[in-house]
């Protein structure tokens, strides 16, 4: 296209304005006399300058953004013919998923949300490890990031109680149980938490209070702040180059910078095809995902008088649960008093979590990006994967799922010292993460991204 | 503006003067306000505690224990809690004197987790029948009863209370075995019996719940 007719065009689009365009024009305008509405969408959307090298992983963010969204939408009509109550709750769930017409597949959508909301997290979370996301100037962001996570998890708990199923009931017993553990104040703060001596009506009504509306809030609250910061500093990229620093001398843009709006949100859109691809295909075909999505336990009404004969949490929060059984309760100090407590198992679980939080100040390579670390990095994080995964798959199972070693051992059980040896290689990632870190062998990182 | 010269220097070095009066004012009042938010948070915080009508849920149980047949158990409910009846038979309560040393707390140590009185070799007052609260120490699961020696618990088992949460393995006294993820006893309640076979679950003349 010639200059010539570039300004022809130009004057064309000027004068050929239709009289709908017009009001569009005048509507908007009034709009950002009274509301900065197209500032905001330059700043967030279409002048957003993102690394041009975004790759797999950087699909997670918006399709959590999307769970959400989702979750929230179909939690609202769920209200609608749920009732949090003790008597009702489990014959209102089948009465949403047999007469509710469409009932069953937003209760599917919901509760199949739930565990897709977690692995879309977990990869998310993963692709902030690998690519040093968590580092400065991002802290705040991962920050935030991880309240986010701990206030999933908090829904999830909270939500898997209102079916007021066998593994609902006998799940929060154990979860709130855990607060008990706590040195001196622990009974306290359980029954006060339960607002009963057992988990009762009461529990479940307050769960549903905070599932359905304290925790959306800080949830939503916590999302705008993690994205505000982000826009703030702008986002990491696979090479962990800061593209700020090489900048277009004229319009300021980043070198390697293009507008997340149309750029990204035409990539992301073809990632929310395949996701919602499987996430249908799990929704139709299966729902309770072999027990791991719905156990098959939660299909019986809450009995207080008889816990199941094997209960497990939902896949999600099996790695945190086989750290709470694998490190061995504190036997007390007779002489001093001091009874035996199981608060060590308690405290690891709740650390196991919270390590995440110190990841920004535990790593102190010169390096964010995995493409520029050595090889002793790299060996330590695939050690914390396989202990992740191998952690959840024993979380899932009962303790003597491998039987017992011989006598030399003690007769103890094989899956509990396997769970022992990977709890210390998860927690061994990040205690000794600022030694390794800094004696790893880096290469060089290049100027600019590198695609 | 410009003509007014002298009273905007003024003005601004008056700004620059701290009224240190008004300050500790405002301190004292931002102290008291936050007291106040602290005092209208209590209402909240305790309207979260057990009701008065969850507080009388708890009522004493009465239980005949006529019928519970030697070698057998029965389990009622008592604030909303199974609590077992276990008749061991004879040999039963002479295997609870043997076990003693893979016992947590063999002696029931534990003061919190029996009344006085049942802080004896069988942990009851009849030596056949005990009273337990069927919840485990560990986080609150129902254990499941293996009442007979031997059979799926492997050749050692003695007869006793098996978690399927966790794995804690009780006697049948309701002692916690070592190794296991509970750290004390199961917890026996306040109970006397208001005749030969009528077992009152919840109260006691002796002491206080």
């Amino acid at each position: 296209m010639t200059d010539k007719q570039a300004m022809t065009n130009k004057t064309v689009t000027n004068e050929g304005k239709s009289v709908w365009v017009k009001v569009l024009d005048d509507t908007v305008n009034w709009v950002d006399e009274r509301f900065p509405l197209t500032s905001n969408i330059k700043a967030h959307l279409t002048e957003y300058y993102a690394p041009k090298n975004f790759n797999f992983w950087y699909f997670f963010g918006s399709l959590s953004l999307l769970v959400l969204v989702l979750q929230i939408v179909t939690g609202i009509f769920l209200t609608m013919h749920y009732k949090p109550d003790a008597e009702l709750a489990f014959a209102s769930v089948e009465y949403i998923m047999r007469d509710v017409p469409w009932g069953w597949l937003i209760r599917y959508m919901h509760s199949t949300g739930a565990s897709m909301f977690f692995l879309v997290i977990y990869m998310h979370m993963f692709r902030g490890i690998i690519y040093g996301s968590y580092r400065n100037p991002r802290e705040l962001i991962w920050l935030f990031g991880v309240g986010i996570f701990l206030c999933l998890m908090g829904e999830a708990f909270f939500g898997y109680l209102l079916p007021w199923g066998q593994m609902s009931y006998w799940g929060a017993q154990v979860i709130v149980n855990l607060f008990s553990a706590i040195p001196f104040i622990g009974p306290d703060v359980s029954e006060w938490l339960r607002g009963d001596y057992l988990v009762s009506d009461a529990t479940l009504n307050r769960f549903f209070a905070f599932h359905v509306i304290a925790l959306p809030f800080v949830l939503v609250g916590l999302v705008a702040a993690h994205l505000i910061a982000l826009h703030e500093v702008g986002s990491n990229n696979p090479d962990g180059v800061e593209i700020k620093k090489l900048k277009d001398k004229k319009t300021g843009i980043p070198l390697d910078g293009i507008p997340f709006h149309p750029y990204y949100t035409v990539k992301d859109i073809v990632a929310v095809v395949v996701f919602l691809m499987v996430f249908s295909a799990i929704i139709f075909f299966a729902p309770e995902m072999g027990g791991y999505f719905l156990e098959a336990n939660n299909f019986v009404p809450a009995n207080p008088l008889v816990t199941p004969v094997h209960i497990a949490p939902v896949w999600y929060f099996t790695p945190y649960y086989s750290i709470l059984r694998a490190v061995p309760p504190f036997p007390g100090i007779g002489l001093l008093g001091i009874p035996p407590s199981l608060f060590p198992g308690v405290a690891a679980m709740g650390l196991s979590v919270m390590m995440f939080a110190l990841l920004p100040w535990l790593d102190k390579s010169p390096v964010k990006s995995i493409r520029y670390r050595g090889t002793l990095y790299k060996k330590w994080l695939a050690a914390f994967v396989v202990s992740f995964v191998v952690l959840g798959y024993l979380g899932t199972e009962p303790s003597n799922v491998w039987g017992q070693f011989g006598a030399w051992l003690g007769n103890a059980e094989r899956a509990t010292v396997v769970a022992r040896i990977f709890t210390i290689i998860y927690f061994a990632f990040f205690i000794l993460m600022p030694w390794y870190t800094k004696k790893d062998k880096t290469s060089a990182v290049p100027e600019r991204v590198t695609g | 503006m410009s003509d007014n010269h002298d009273g905007k220097h003024q003005a601004s070095s008056q700004l620059n003067v701290v009224d240190l009066e008004k300050r500790n004012f405002l301190i004292a009042t931002s102290a008291v306000g936050a007291v106040g938010c602290a005092a209208a948070a209590v209402p909240f915080v305790l309207s979260m505690t057990p009701s008065e009508r969850a507080k009388a849920a708890g009522a004493p149980v009465e239980v005949d224990v006529s019928k519970i047949a030697p070698g057998t158990m029965v389990t009622v409910e008592w604030r909303g809690k199974p609590v077992w009846i276990i008749n061991r038979t004879d040999e039963m309560t002479a295997e609870l004197h043997k076990s003693n040393d893979q016992l947590t707390d063999p002696e029931s140590d534990v003061v919190s987790q029996q009344p006085s009185y049942c802080k004896n070799a069988d942990r009851s007052l009849k030596p056949n029948l005990a009273v337990i609260v069927g919840i485990c120490t560990h986080l609150g699961c129902s254990p499941t009863a293996k009442l007979q020696a031997k059979g799926d618990m492997g050749e050692n088992w003695s007869g006793g209370f098996f978690c399927p949460c966790h794995g804690s393995k009780f006697d049948l006294a309701g002692r916690v075995f070592k190794g296991s993820p509970a750290p004390i006893n199961l917890v026996v309640p306040p109970y006397q019996y208001l005749t030969e076979n009528t077992l009152l679950i919840g109260v006691d003349t002796k002491e206080k719940v």
